[in-house]
């Protein structure tokens, strides 16, 4: 019944100091699929993307990509803007990270920097004019329209992007990871700081990415209207382990994740493998 | 051997000198997170005032050198510490929060205005002062060697130590220390929670222009020149040895101020003299490529 | 407000009684130099005129504050300019440059500072692509304009090699130490980063110094041969087999001529570096070198890789430099490591930071200010290092962003940009 699964976490171990932020973490997120990663503070979800995404390098583990040709990368070996670029897993970062001072349409632009680089023979072509380049740029702002279409950014193509207001650089960000045409999109906590209408139209949007891109999404979020709204699969994590994974409403009724959320000093605190 | 001992001796005390300004980089780094690219100006402003404080004192104090030099050393850490505050309160404070450049280019500016005041106001020569404290003991190691340790450089170790342990005992102890050790944690906490963070980086500020003005005095004594161009180079090493021992770790900071002391004695003993500040800058260069966290530093963990 | 005005003259007291203090050893006294020995000379007064002088500004300065707070004005603050006078003054500026030789009040004097002045603009040009492009603080740029200028008199001295062929040839040298040290040092943080080059910057000067063999030493190379136009000679006597300029042109011999020359050799090779600048910044690299001076994680999540990108700016900006300092050996016919010292680094990064980061128009107007009107007070040659530090110090304070800092994106959605 399940899609195939694009991402594949095998055993996975993140250690800091002595300190396990993971302990052998295991679960797949299918392709076409909204997978939410939820927990309690401190339960290892930002250390999580922080390894897929390659910022981190695990102690032990694998992840493994499934690219639709049936090619397969372990990111666990490589540097982070070979992930990026090669397994084509994009993210957006839990306190926003855009260019500031650039507009928002140079953000979507830097975002598909390896497709004009490559256009341009590292910016000579483009040096010279050439019409190979220019050709490469038009379509990156036909492609960096939709997305602002999308996020309905559109009237502030021209502006800073530092002077948007927070729901917007939270879209921007989005539509920027999209422009890299990512095959897995990781979103930490996309509707943090957000009003309840603006995290309604978030739910749309990621929503229509999956479906109209065939993607999968990996987010984590503590919005559980956004989690129960969207999601097709669930995991959540409590001190690094797994305790539930299944589909929201599975996990919803789990009494080992009402325990980690809400605290049962008499029981024992630790429960393993609820698997949905 | 005997020789290779000498040297030892030689560029420990050098190092003793190195170690006092790495403090003030290491405590000014530590809490505020800025190359206080004008320290070693301050370790020249020292050298100079020592030089002159020193001359009036012996003059008026009826001839007792000790009394004379002690005089001065108080003078001279009183002096620097009002500079380093001032520089401070004016260079530096207004640019917290502004652009990351905006600090250093400003210190930059600090430096070169106060080399060219001091040029201007003291004259671009060369100083001379005719050895103050003569004499030593000489060590008999058995097996035909002996070294001999000058008065002078026993007092320059005794004077670090003292000081070294004194600080020490200040960051750790006293309610200063905590409040720095706070700051340097999280400037914005700490300042919630009642800590007066301006106070704490003046003070900061103060306490290493002190030490810087106790190097340059040491130095005057040591070499028996300055010039207005001292502090660069000296900064520069004092800042390699900050960052060899760890940058925000006081007894890193001493430490890599002996080895830098070290490296700089025996490379001219034994290679080539003109090429020993490029030792120093290789070491920097290694260092920060192969363990920027330095000896006794913590490691950073990038945050994303 | 009648009550509070003790407090300010408490405060400029209080600023006057520092500034005695901090003036006391060091102005109040004067180490003299005799034969026997030092000695000291009081000179009190001049720590009365520093007392004084801080008094007199620090209630000027609070009076001033006061009277913009009692009155609430605002001091007004200019709108960022419309595009088209940014580039209206850019074209006017290029323009004045090219008749500035044949204006009526232009004497040799007055070309030969302002192709010093150019020189520093197109030093300031190269570097502002690693520092306020890429984000990168180097402050040991001046390695590289070293490189470039040794490289042209080694090669024109050993080989014969003309100023045309060496030209190229030391903007590669440049790059090529560029990539080399970069390539170790650049995935430092920031401020090592800084301290690091400085670190080269030093260290090139003091091989250049004691690599007597190659370099002369602290002596230098002199006698570096003067570069022509085509084969057209700038001497009184052009060697043999060539042809003088005066002559080729029916004009009567001047020395003029050749100042004029390199005058407009300075301005070609700055204006390439300008518009190379110009053009790149609108490309991929020029845009993942601004992304990556505003967040270098978001970069690497998308796919760009930092060290690459780093590289080509550390690289490009060397060449530059590189062409500056063979340029620089050509005009001087002589070099020596004096030339190449920190305070040139030092100076040629406040030209940028203080033009405000990015901007080219900033870049000229700072090197205007720090290069060009110091040129005009060479008398009070003393004093001139010293403004030149605080006036680092009091514009940092004033805008500690630069003097020229608003940027217009390279690309817009409704037109080309």
């Amino acid at each position: 019944m399940r899609p195939p699964p694009l991402l594949d976490v095998h055993g996975l171990t993140m250690r800091f100091g002595g300190l396990s932020a993971i302990s052998d973490l295991s679960f797949s997120a299918g392709q076409g699929e909204i997978t939410a990663v939820i927990g309690p503070n401190g339960a290892g979800k930002t250390t999580l993307f922080n390894c897929i995404t390659g910022f981190y390098r695990p102690q032990v583990g694998r992840l493994v990509l499934h690219h639709p040709d049936g090619s397969a990368l372990g990111l666990e070996t490589l540097a982070d803007h070979v992930i990026a670029r090669k397994a084509r897993v994009a993210r957006t970062f839990q306190n926003i990270r855009l260019f500031p001072r650039m507009s928002v349409l140079e953000n979507l632009i830097v975002a598909q920097h390896r497709v004009l680089m490559a256009a341009s023979a590292f910016s000579l072509a483009g040096l010279l004019g050439l019409g190979r380049y220019r050709r490469a740029e038009h379509a990156a702002i036909d492609l960096a329209r939709h997305w602002l279409d999308r996020t309905s950014l559109t009237s502030f193509a021209d502006t800073e992007a530092g002077s948007l207001p927070y729901g917007h650089q939270r879209r921007l960000e989005i539509a920027r990871a999209m422009c890299t045409r990512p095959l897995l999109l990781c979103l930490d906590e996309p509707a943090a700081g957000l009003n309840p209408r603006e995290s309604g139209e978030l739910n749309q949007l990621l929503r229509g990415i999956r479906d109209e891109e065939g993607i999968g999404l990996l987010l984590i979020e503590h919005d559980m209207s956004v989690v129960m709204g969207i999601s097709d699969r669930v995991v959540v994590l409590d001190h690094g382990n797994l305790i539930a994974e299944g589909s929201p409403a599975e996990v919803r009724g789990n009494p080992a994740v009402i325990r980690a959320y809400l605290g049962e000093p008499d029981e024992p605190a630790v429960v393993t493998g609820a698997e949905g | 051997m005997e020789y290779f001992f000498q040297q030892v001796i030689n560029g420990l005390t050098l190092g003793a000198i190195y170690g006092l300004i790495a403090l003030g980089y290491t405590m000014v780094y530590g809490i505020i997170g800025m190359i206080n690219f004008a320290h070693g100006e301050i370790y020249m402003l020292g050298a100079f005032i020592s030089l002159i404080a020193y001359l009036v004192f012996s003059s008026i104090g009826g001839g007792s050198v000790a009394l004379a030099l002690l005089a001065a050393l108080l003078v001279t850490m009183v002096f620097t510490a009002l500079w380093g505050w001032v520089v401070e309160r004016m260079a530096y404070r207004p640019l917290r929060g502004a652009p990351r450049l905006a600090p250093l280019i400003s210190a930059i500016g600090v430096s070169i205005l106060l080399q060219n005041f001091v040029q201007i106001a003291q004259g671009a020569r060369v100083k001379p002062l005719p050895p103050v404290i003569q004499g030593g003991i000489t060590l008999d190691l058995g097996a035909e060697i002996a070294l001999s340790i000058s008065w002078l450089q026993i007092v320059i170790f005794l004077l670090t130590l003292t000081l070294m342990v004194g600080f020490t005992w200040i960051i750790a102890r006293t309610s200063l220390g905590r409040a720095q050790r706070a700051t340097e944690q999280d400037m914005k906490m700490a300042a919630l929670l009642g800590v007066n963070v301006d106070r704490v980086v003046s003070t900061t500020f103060v306490i290493g222009a002190a030490l810087a003005g106790v190097a340059g005095m040491m130095v005057t004594l040591y070499y028996g020149v300055i010039d207005f161009y001292i502090g660069f180079i000296a900064g520069i090493k004092a800042f390699t040895a900050a960052v060899l021992g760890g940058i925000g770790s006081l007894p890193g900071a001493m430490l890599g101020g002996l080895l830098i002391g070290l490296t700089e004695s025996l490379w001219s003993a034994y290679f080539s003299i003109q090429y020993k500040d490029v030792a120093t800058f290789a070491i920097l260069v290694g260092v920060l490529l192969f363990r920027p966290s330095g000896l006794f530093g913590r490691p950073d963990v990038e945050k994303v | 407000m009648e009550d509070s005005s003790p407090p300010l003259i408490r405060s400029a007291a209080l600023a006057a009684l520092l500034a005695a203090l901090l003036a006391l050893p060091l102005l109040g006294v004067r180490l003299v130099d005799s034969a026997n020995g030092l000695s000291l000379s009081g000179r009190p007064e001049l720590v009365a005129w520093a007392a004084g002088g801080v008094f007199c500004g620090r209630l000027i300065i609070d009076l001033f504050r006061r009277w913009i707070r009692d009155f609430s004005i605002r001091l007004p603050v200019p709108p960022p300019p419309p595009e088209w006078t940014r580039f209206g003054v850019g074209w006017a500026l290029a323009l004045f440059a090219l008749v500035l030789p044949f204006l009526p009040f232009a004497d040799r004097n007055l070309v030969d500072k302002a192709t010093m002045v150019l020189i520093y603009i197109m030093l300031g040009w190269g570097l502002n692509i690693v520092v306020g492009l890429a984000g990168l603080l180097d402050l040991g740029f001046v390695a590289f304009y070293a490189v470039g200028a040794y490289s042209y008199a080694l090669l024109s001295m050993t080989f014969g090699l003309s100023f045309w062929v060496c030209l190229p040839l030391a903007g590669l040298f440049a790059a090529a130490f560029g990539l080399a040290l970069g390539f170790p040092v650049l995935r430092l943080r920031g401020d090592y980063l800084a301290i690091v080059t400085l670190g080269f910057g030093e260290i090139i000067r003091i091989v250049l110094q004691n690599w007597q063999d190659l370099t002369g030493g602290p002596i230098g190379i002199s006698g570096i041969e003067r570069p022509s136009l085509f084969g057209l000679s700038f001497k009184a006597v052009p060697p043999e087999g060539q042809t003088g300029f005066a002559e080729f042109f029916g004009l009567n011999y001047s020395a003029d001529h050749r100042v004029i020359f390199l005058y407009f050799l300075i301005l070609a090779l700055a204006l390439a570096t300008n518009l190379f600048t110009l053009r790149i910044r609108r490309l991929p690299v020029g845009r993942a070198w601004e992304a990556l001076r505003e967040d270098e994680i978001a970069c690497r999540s998308l796919g760009i890789n930092p060290t690459t990108i780093k590289l080509s700016a550390f690289a490009l900006g060397a060449m530059f430099a590189g062409f500056a300092g063979s340029f620089f050996a050509t005009r001087q016919g002589f070099i020596s490591p004096e030339s190449f010292t920190f305070i040139e680094s030092a100076m040629i990064l406040a030209i940028v930071v203080l033009g405000g980061m990015g901007s080219q128009i900033g870049i000229v107007l700072a090197a205007l200010l720090l290069v060009g009107l110091p040129e005009w007070f060479r008398d009070l040659q003393m004093y001139r290092m010293l403004a030149f530090g605080a006036a680092m110090v009091l514009i940092m304070l004033w805008k500690p962003s630069g003097l020229l800092s608003s940027r217009s994106p390279t690309i817009r959605l409704g037109g080309r940009a």
